[in-house]
């Protein structure tokens, strides 16, 4: 048996390279070997992306898009179509669940450097790849067509308005109609499960491709490519399979855990994860007393309110998410993990956090003048850890970073 | 590439009069699909103007129409919201409505035909939300006149639709090319002159 499944190995590599790319990329891509619990969500992140495909795809099968029959075909789905109720689950947890992971990922990146030099090009696939999820949650939260999804995006689109000169037209442009519509319904709906799904699977792939190339960072943040046996293999290596894979499957264990807890017993999460006036169909002529986005969003929403100018708001909302693709060449540190860092970067990390989560509380309140003042406050604090930057990275004592990981 | 015994010249030339000519054509196949984005036949036709009959309107009620999918307002004012209008001016961002959208016919301290009927589009021109309707003369704050609300982001505009300062609203709401058949039956959507 194993030597006809050997043959049919060696004949498909004559044709095509799977035991290379097997070796390449898992059997023998050699990972620094003191990864901790951080390096498990990007792993988690392929884990959710799954998951979304998969719940998404069976969604379409019930789903109508158009404004008469959206918000009665995902009742329809929730009441009537069999487990309905736990794929839709599965999903809008599966879209809180994907900003958990990617935001707790992107943090890993900032805290360990993972963004420095070589490894710039992953950053910035990475934030690639966040804005499409961004731009894929959006337009997913306007598909159940309730008063959220519908006020939601006519607040989002409403921005592009603020553009100087073509702004209007541009909104009539993505919206296809003079309010949002059905129109708009079905372009999103287009767009959502297929062309930004596309592009999303497409950017994962080149930032895994872009990762295997320049190698894995660690908590160290020291170059195990420079240390090699005489075998040319990382004395601080340990292969991606069965090392990591199996590592990987615990981390993916507990996920799916906590995962099954929230989707079984809180699924609404309290209106954070759907809110409550979703469940009431849309209604272009009344709005909700009271309009939040869902909770990842919110932090960005938070920086638009504070402006008190309409297009100044929009460009700070845009810089907030922008400035991200730019960090590697904003540190100037000569290390790159938080462990052999001073102070400096350690305390405007800290700083940086803190209003990340506070400006995401704001954006989910209504508008108070002490929220304002403190939208405000936490606003400067974001844009000043990128901003400043390159004088304290510069300025922090550093560290001597050891020569083997420890 | 060998380039022995090849005019280099001639093959730059080649390459670059195939990729502008590709790219022109590339940029012509846009066409159909960008355009395919804009507002369908069907979508305009829906957007044509629309009849309101203002008999029944009481002076100092509200009433909403939808045109183009949108919530437009007509207000029968009182006398006294008239009159009050022109000595809010001080508080108002843009009180002779010369940055915001109204036909000219409008262009005036009641942004009005007739200054006892205001109609306007009901969408905020901060992000699209649809303010309520506040004659209630203290209401909001102190000081409220009497106006419009916008409860997602706090603007507040006075009964002509003119935006307050102070507000992130940046504009005065916008007023929609609309006029009289007769006394009594407005059309939006049209201009006036245009039958």
């Amino acid at each position: 048996m194993s030597k006809i499944l050997n043959r049919l190995l060696s004949w498909t590599d004559e044709r095509f390279p799977l035991t290379q790319a097997w070796n390449e990329h898992i059997g023998k891509y050699y990972a620094p070997k003191n990864f901790n619990f951080w390096y498990f969500f990007g792993s988690l992140a392929m884990v959710v992306l799954v998951l979304q495909l998969v719940s998404g795809l069976w969604l379409t099968m019930n789903y109508n898009p158009s404004s008469e029959g959206a918000f009665a075909s995902v009742e329809f789905i929730m009441r009537d179509v069999s487990y309905g109720w736990l794929i839709r689950y599965i999903h809008t947890t599966g879209a809180s669940a994907f900003f958990i992971v990617v935001y707790l990922h992107m943090f890993r990146g900032l805290m360990y450097g993972s963004f420095k030099k070589p490894r710039e090009l992953v950053w910035v696939i990475g934030m690639a790849i966040f804005l499409v999820l961004m731009g894929e949650a959006f337009m997913g939260y306007l598909l159940p067509w309730g008063q959220m999804s519908f006020w939601g995006a006519q607040v989002i689109i409403s921005l592009f308005g603020a553009i100087p000169v073509v702004g209007e037209d541009l909104a009539l442009f993505i919206r296809g109609d003079y309010n949002i519509s059905g129109a708009t319904l079905n372009r999103f709906f287009a767009l959502h499960v297929i062309a930004l799904p596309l592009i999303l699977i497409g950017l994962v792939f080149v930032h895994i491709v872009a990762l295997h190339k320049v190698g894995s960072n660690n908590p160290d943040g020291i170059e195990i490519k420079y240390k090699k046996d005489i075998n040319g293999i990382p004395l601080d290596g340990i292969t991606f399979h069965p090392y990591y894979s199996v590592k990987d499957l615990m981390g993916v264990a507990v996920f799916l855990i906590v995962f099954a807890i929230i989707m079984f017993f809180m699924p609404e999460m309290g209106g954070l994860f759907i809110e409550h006036p979703n469940y009431v169909p849309a209604d272009p002529l009344k709005t909700p007393e009271h309009i939040a986005p869902v909770w990842y969003f919110t932090p960005f929403y938070s920086v638009l309110r504070a402006i008190p100018d309409k297009f100044l708001g929009v460009v700070s909302m845009g810089a907030a998410v922008a400035i991200l693709f730019v960090v590697p060449w904003l540190d100037r540190s000569p290390v790159k993990s938080i462990r052999y860092r001073g102070m400096l970067y350690k305390s405007a990390l800290g700083i940086f956090v803190v209003s990340f989560l506070v400006l995401g509380y704001l954006g989910t309140q209504a508008p108070t003048p002490m929220g304002t003042f403190l939208a405000r406050v936490f606003s400067a604090a974001y844009f000043l850890f990128f901003l400043l930057m390159p004088i304290y990275t510069k300025l922090d004592k550093v560290k001597p970073v050891p020569e083997r990981v420890t | 590439m060998s380039k022995e015994g090849v005019d280099v010249g001639r093959r730059r030339f080649l390459t670059t009069a195939t990729t502008v000519l590709g790219g022109v054509g590339a940029a012509f196949a846009l066409v159909p699909f960008l355009g395919a984005w804009r507002p369908s036949a069907k979508a305009q036709a829906a957007g044509a103007p629309v009849e309101v009959d203002i008999s029944r309107l009481e002076p100092g009620a509200q009433m909403t129409i939808e045109w183009r999918g949108k919530p437009v307002w007509v207000v029968r004012r009182t006398n006294n919201m008239v009159t009050e209008l022109p000595n809010l001016n001080d508080r108002l961002r843009d009180p002779d409505s010369n940055e915001s959208l109204q036909p000219s016919y409008a262009k005036n301290i009641a942004r009005a035909i007739k200054p006892e009927y205001f109609v306007a589009v009901g969408i905020c021109t901060h992000l699209g939300c649809v303010p309520t309707y506040r004659p209630d003369i203290g209401g909001i704050s102190a000081n409220w006149p009497g106006g419009f609300y916008c409860p997602c982001h706090g603007s507040s505009y006075d009964l002509a639709g003119r935006v307050y300062k102070g507000v992130p609203a940046p504009l005065n709401l916008e007023v929609p090319a609309h006029r009289y058949v007769s006394d009594t039956v407005i059309v939006v959507g049209e201009d006036q002159g245009a039958a």
